[in-house]
């Protein structure tokens, strides 16, 4: 095994060569920001929130996908990253429907608490107010496009962990929307397991469990790494 | 097949040949205005007058003056004619014999085409591209026999580096450096992509090569293969290109059929096959890895680098991806050498460039010049200008480029002057604008493009164009204030910055280009916001008041 040297905000840390930045802050103790990374799928860089920037490198990169290598110095907290985070964050709000005084998942919910942590309290970008549609056809789940931020973990964890591939992205750009089956309504896709990983998987309360109220949605990403680590590492530990 | 029936085929050809060649363009721009019927119309011409014995009506590709299409070109007499109609025809023909040809001649020596440099572009519109035979007798898939035969893999990339050569898709990356790596990765299956997803708006060059002379491309790709050590080769063409994609295919059927593709190519050990794959209509797919993703059948979404496709690409093999301008570039380089090529062009961008030259100007159509002619003589000499007023600006680079204002006209065309006045080389599409132009229309009309084909797999990219489209439309409205302007700029700059692509990273350009250069134009539309009116009322009233 051999060990790469770096420093994350002035701490020094040393990991396996191959490990992810991400993964290095973690053991750093140094927070990164991240909304569609989930410890078990493959990460896809695809949120921007866990950009970090690296001294002699121009470009920022991101955490979840960019491999350590020695003598590497990140920064992850500079007022731009601060800036482009909250931004991004009002990007989001912006762009669906998240209200969330009547949200499953309020109190629980990752973008939420990505919004505090960025020091986001208000849209600077005018409210798109998409027009999008909730699918209750799944006896035990639903979904709610509008709180989605399309961050794609219940598309990879469906493919990845539960290999049903029940949920697909469908069009592009605004017209992004998680699609179930073959454009068929959830309840109808004979290849979901009805497991409920999407449901844990998903950051924001788009995803839940029918039945569940205001602020009552505990999804537990944990279950999803509980399995990972049995699977590679055969350890049933919580 | 060797050298010597090559040669047979090349002669063969030549003493089919008639003398008078009547060289009439097929390509998808002249026969939207029914070039076909004029090919038809001048066969039947030279029955009618029993010239059969020494005039041929040849189906060529483009000749690139596009803007006066049809054209019809009769060799060796160099006569041009313009703006053809199928009646036209028998007169071209009769004229031959002496009588007065009816439409419009043009000059063959006119500044737009004497400016030019083929190199790419030689045999376009000379030869019928769908006629293997044709460009063998003109020297095709001799490169790719010296490249195999006097030359080891590691000298044709050696040739390539020397020749200066870059990406001709946009970026400019050295394509020497790239056939290198793929090269120095360990021995195994690798891949040759030839990306043929040309998407910028008014750019059709691609089209054009793919077209007029498919050859070209297949035996760069050959050649390609050959230096790094791949067998199989794709070449994925948008759908929106039908008349490509059929020629691609025939070619890559002649080709097969003379031993010039597949197995053991000029009875050697090198065998190469080459595949079409068709794009779906998303301009994204331009960009490498999501190319690579939509071959290999899935949703074509950008992956982050690195990885490179040099070292993981296509079916997680290392696999060199080049644009068709770039890889129809190569058998001159290995024909003439790589000192042959360096000597054309500037310091550090050689060789000729391709642009599609549209928009206000008097001469419209397809040009290959050397590397650091100034826009200048592109768009007044070779352009013939704007046709009423004055130029304004010229827009590079697509999309991704910027606008590069009439004051900085005498700029070199190369990849690093481009870059400096914030605008890039892109993959070859200018257009020119004059002083009718709204510039802020301009910026709003690329944001509506990238908005519209961002794959939406990033935040800043899904709906960042979505809030810079808004806000570019708010100000064209008349309804936006200074504050929206500076907010505008910091989101300009926060999508370029932080979009997992090259098509996020690049899509705040043309915003950026013309606030840099026509700032003024934004001002003018802005309005006071609402506190400053209501603090102005209120002070007219106590005016009044008192």
């Amino acid at each position: 095994m051999s060990v790469r040297t770096l420093k994350i905000d002035d701490k020094d840390v040393a990991v396996e060569a191959g490990t992810s930045i991400m993964d290095a802050a973690k053991e750093a103790g140094v927070p990164i920001p991240k909304l569609c990374h989930l410890e078990g799928l493959t990460p896809v860089g695809a949120c921007r929130m866990c950009l970090v920037e690296i001294e002699g490198l121009n470009k920022l990169l991101p955490a979840c996908v960019t491999e350590v290598s020695e003598g590497m110095v990140i920064h992850t907290q500079t007022p731009k990253l601060q800036e482009y985070r909250r931004m991004n964050v009002e990007l989001i709000f912006a762009e669906g429907n998240h209200v969330c005084s009547i949200c499953v998942a309020n109190g629980n919910c990752e973008l939420q608490d990505v919004a505090i942590e960025v020091g986001m309290d208000h849209s600077r970008f005018p409210y798109r107010f998409p027009d999008r549609g909730v699918d209750l056809s799944h006896p035990l789940f639903g979904i709610d496009h509008n709180r989605c931020i399309l961050c794609t973990r219940c598309v990879r964890v469906c493919d990845e962990v539960e290999g049903a591939h029940v949920w697909d992205v469908a069009q592009r750009g605004a017209a992004c929307y998680i699609v179930s089956g073959l454009n068929q309504p959830w309840g109808e896709v004979d290849a979901c397991t009805s497991c409920g990983k999407c449901v844990d998987a998903c950051p924001t309360g788009a995803i839940f469990k029918q039945g569940s109220t205001t602020g009552e949605k505990q999804a537990d990403a944990d279950t999803l790494e509980f399995l990972y680590t049995a699977r590679e590492k055969h350890q049933w530990t919580r | 097949m060797d050298l010597q029936s090559l040669q047979d085929i090349a002669k063969a050809e030549r003493d089919r040949q008639k003398p008078v060649r009547v060289h009439c363009c097929t390509s998808t721009g002249c026969r939207a205005a029914d070039a076909m019927g004029i090919y038809g119309n001048l066969q039947q011409a030279v029955k009618d007058h029993h010239l059969d014995d020494h005039v041929e009506v040849v189906g060529v590709g483009c000749m690139g003056f596009c803007g006066r299409g049809p054209l019809v070109q009769v060799d060796p007499d160099e006569r041009l004619y313009e703006e053809v109609v199928p009646d036209d025809a028998a007169s071209i023909i009769e004229a031959m014999a002496g009588g007065e040809a009816k439409p419009i001649q043009g000059d063959p020596q006119h500044p737009f085409f004497a400016k030019q440099m083929r190199v790419v572009r030689e045999y376009s519109g000379k030869i019928d591209p769908e006629r293997i035979e044709d460009y063998i007798a003109v020297g095709g898939y001799q490169s790719l026999h010296k490249a195999i035969y006097e030359m080891t893999p590691a000298e044709v990339v050696d040739q390539v580096s020397q020749s200066g050569l870059r990406g001709r898709g946009g970026g400019g990356y050295p394509t020497g450096l790239k056939w290198a790596t793929v090269a120095k990765m360990p021995e195994g299956q690798k891949y040759i992509i030839c990306n043929g997803d040309e998407g910028d708006p008014g750019a059709f060059m691609d089209r054009s090569i793919l077209e007029s002379d498919p050859h070209l491309v297949l035996e760069g790709m050959a050649i390609a293969g050959y230096a790094v050590g791949a067998n199989h080769g794709y070449i994925y063409v948008r759908a929106e290109y039908p008349l490509a994609i059929a020629r691609l295919q025939k070619g890559i059927q002649q080709a097969k059929k003379y031993g010039l593709l597949g197995s053991q190519i000029f009875d050697s050990p090198f065998d190469f096959k080459i595949d079409i794959r068709i794009g779906a209509g998303a301009f994204v797919c331009g960009e490498e890895t999501a190319l690579i993703q939509s071959i290999e059948g899935g949703r074509g979404n950008p992956v982050p680098r690195p990885p490179y496709p040099a070292e993981t690409g296509l079916y997680d093999c290392p696999t060199l991806i080049n644009n068709v301008e770039t890889l129809a570039n190569i058998t001159a380089i290995i024909r003439n050498g790589a000192d042959w090529y360096a000597s054309i062009g500037t310091e550090n961008s050689k060789g000729t460039k391709i642009f599609a030259l549209t928009g206000k100007i008097r001469n419209n159509g397809l040009i290959e010049v050397p590397m650091g002619i100034t826009l200048r003589q592109i768009v007044e000499e070779m352009g013939g200008g704007v046709p009423d007023g004055e130029v304004k600006a010229v827009q590079t680079g697509g999309p991704s480029g910027g606008c590069i204002p009439k004051s900085m006209l005498d700029t070199p065309v190369d990849y690093d002057s481009l870059r400096k006045v914030g605008s890039m080389m892109g993959s070859g599409g200018m257009v020119v604008m004059d002083d009718t132009t709204s510039m802020v229309g301009i910026a709003q009309f690329y944001m509506e493009f990238c908005r519209g084909e961002t794959c939406g797999k990033c935040v800043p990219c899904r709906t960042g164009t979505v809030q810079l489209y808004a806000m570019l439309s708010k100000i064209l409205k008349r309804q936006a204030t200074a504050a929206d302007l500076v907010q505008m700029e910091a989101l300009c700059e926060m999508v370029r910055d932080t979009s997992l692509c090259g098509l996020g990273q690049t899509a705040p350009n043309p915003v950026l280009s013309t606030l840099k250069y026509f700032r003024e134009e934004y001002e003018e539309l802005l309005i006071e916001p609402e506190y400053l009116r209501d603090l102005k009322g209120k002070a007219t009233a106590s005016e009044v008041g008192g």
